[in-house]
């Protein structure tokens, strides 16, 4: 369980977090999303104690981070995978991190395996590994605790598509028994696999959240008519505004229903017409991302 | 809320990160080497005397406060890395991250930093027994003759200086720069303090390498004594507690 309260964060004049808050329920994966920049980091970086929140809370397991004397049987973290000693081999990394949890360094070995690393890997230094590897060590590190909540920063970057799929298959399995993982990307498709809930922010700022389910939902509709121009009349008599994608057609904020109703009453031919899910999704955060950028650059 | 188990509310004892930051110092190539060179300097300070040296000086006291030279030069270096790496490598962000009390984390290095200076003279008066058995028969001295109390003033030396470098490595988070500082400031203090007239009452109180030179001579004097202890105050205990108030306000990132 990770409870965030109106997380706040002014660096001088700049506004890095304004008034976050969400919540990672046992159980779940929710996907952090945004645009670089936007303030994923420092919330993650607040939430661990690493940064204090200008205003706001945040707790893990019901508590606050820094009053855990040995969070990393609770929760595990990976901020940043090429945050690890250049000079210290795979094995040693790991095996420090379970001596200071008071944990057997003989659990080292398969926690290795598990992630990909073992043999010659595991005793090869960080500074031969690749990105994709040290994400696996990283990931390795967070879990060696056994820990029930994950903290997650960019995990995918510097991972082959095999190694995203074997990642998703590793968080999605952690959630289903009983779990708590927090997981940030800068790209949609990279999360909307394996999240429950997506929470998405911009320029500091929550723009959305909710289920996934429900926000695919809420996309709107995607709608391609064989003739543009008469559509873009259509829509505008029934007063909606679409907007266009980049295949020709238009993403407008109205059921299926209602659209294709009146699209037979005055004779438009549609060639295509359906909910837009993810594809919508993705549309509406470039446009909520982009909008908050130009605002933040206008300001 | 769930209740945390104890595993998890418990603060990491001191003793075990205590014996992490001791397994930190030699597990990477840097550390490892820093530590083989100075059981090699220290061998090496051995072997100059039994060549080169009167015999008269090729006694147990002499080999001993000759082996601790190398020490007390690089033994500073390692207490700077085992804070500064962890900036310029950046694993301060996992260390943190599982142990959220940072002063805690300060405290072990400093525990490592005393246990490591404590090593480095038993590692000196090891080798000086053995160079003063080989010195009887090539006809030195061979004299075992230690005053008892250069061994605590020995173990002070040492001491001393890695956490002064401790000191500096807390207070700049920057592995060159603090090894630049570390060994070019107090010696642009004794030249200042020797060459400018009115700065030589100061310096007497305020030059570490000049009051910790005591530390070598059997039976130091009151005056010797307050005297490491205001320099000792300026050089050492002021850096450290500078850099643990900067560690602990610090941002990581």
């Amino acid at each position: 369980m990770i409870e965030v309260e109106h997380l706040t964060k002014r660096y001088g004049r700049h506004l890095a977090v304004d008034d976050v808050s969400f919540t990672c329920e046992p159980g779940t994966v929710t996907g952090f999303l945004g645009p670089n920049g936007a303030g994923k980091s420092t919330t993650m970086r607040m939430i661990c104690g690493l940064a204090t929140p200008t205003s706001g809370t945040a707790t893990v397991s019901g508590v606050e981070y820094r009053r855990l004397g040995n969070p990393g049987r609770q929760i595990g973290v990976l901020l940043d995978a090429s945050a690890q000693h250049a000079g210290r081999t795979g094995r040693e990394t790991l095996a420090l991190a379970a001596v200071t949890m008071g944990l057997d360094t003989a659990r080292v070995p398969e926690r290795l395996r598990q992630v990909g690393l073992e043999g010659a890997a595991a005793r090869r230094r960080v500074r031969a590994y690749s990105l994709g590897m040290r994400q696996r060590l990283g990931l390795a590190y967070a879990m060696i605790g056994d820990p029930a909540v994950l903290i997650l920063d960019e995990p995918a970057n510097g991972l082959d598509p095999e190694g995203i799929h074997w990642m998703r298959g590793l968080l999605r399995g952690f959630a289903d028994r009983g779990g708590t993982v927090l997981l940030s990307s800068h790209l949609l498709r990279e999360v909307e696999v394996v999240a429950d809930r997506l929470v998405m922010i911009g320029g500091g700022r929550v723009l959305m959240q909710g289920d996934k389910a429900q926000l695919l939902g809420a996309a709107g509709t995607l709608v391609r008519a064989a003739d543009p121009v008469a559509l873009d009349a259509l829509l505008d008599r029934m007063g909606v505004t679409g907007s266009r994608c980049a295949d020709g057609g238009v993403l407008v904020p109205a059921g299926p229903q209602s659209i294709g109703q009146a699209a037979a009453e005055s004779g438009v031919v549609l060639l295509e017409l359906r909910a837009a899910g993810s594809g919508g999704l993705e549309e509406m955060f470039l446009r909520l991302t982009a909008k908050s950028e130009l605002e933040e650059v206008s300001r | 809320m769930s209740a945390l188990s104890p595993a998890v509310s418990r603060p990491v004892p001191l003793g075990r990160l205590t014996v992490v930051e001791l397994r930190k110092l030699a597990d990477t190539r840097a550390g490892l080497w820093l530590l083989i060179v100075i059981v090699l300097a220290t061998a090496g300070t051995s072997v100059l005397q039994l060549g080169w040296a009167d015999e008269s000086e090729q006694s147990f006291p002499a080999f001993f406060l000759f082996g601790q030279v190398p020490s007390a030069v690089l033994l500073p270096v390692l207490g700077i890395l085992s804070v500064t790496s962890e900036w310029s490598q950046r694993t301060v962000l996992g260390t943190f991250t599982l142990v959220p009390a940072r002063g805690r984390v300060l405290g072990a290095k400093v525990v490592a930093g005393v246990l490591i200076s404590v090593a480095a003279t038993a590692l000196a008066a090891i080798l000086a027994a053995v160079a003063t058995v080989i010195a009887g028969p090539l006809g030195g001295a061979a004299s075992w003759r230690l005053e008892p109390s250069l061994i605590g003033q020995s173990l002070l030396l040492q001491a001393v200086f890695v956490l002064m470098g401790i000191g500096f490595g807390t207070l700049l988070l920057s592995t060159p720069l603090a090894i630049v500082v570390f060994f070019a400031l107090p010696t642009v203090w004794s030249v200042l303090g020797s060459v400018v007239k009115s700065l030589s009452t100061a310096s007497e109180w305020l030059d570490l390498n000049f009051t910790s030179q005591a530390l070598t001579n059997p039976d130091m004097t009151g005056g010797e004594w307050s005297r490491l202890a205001v320099s000792a105050t300026v050089w050492v205990v002021i850096p450290l507690v500078a850099g643990v108030v900067r560690v602990l306000r610090q941002e990581v990132s």
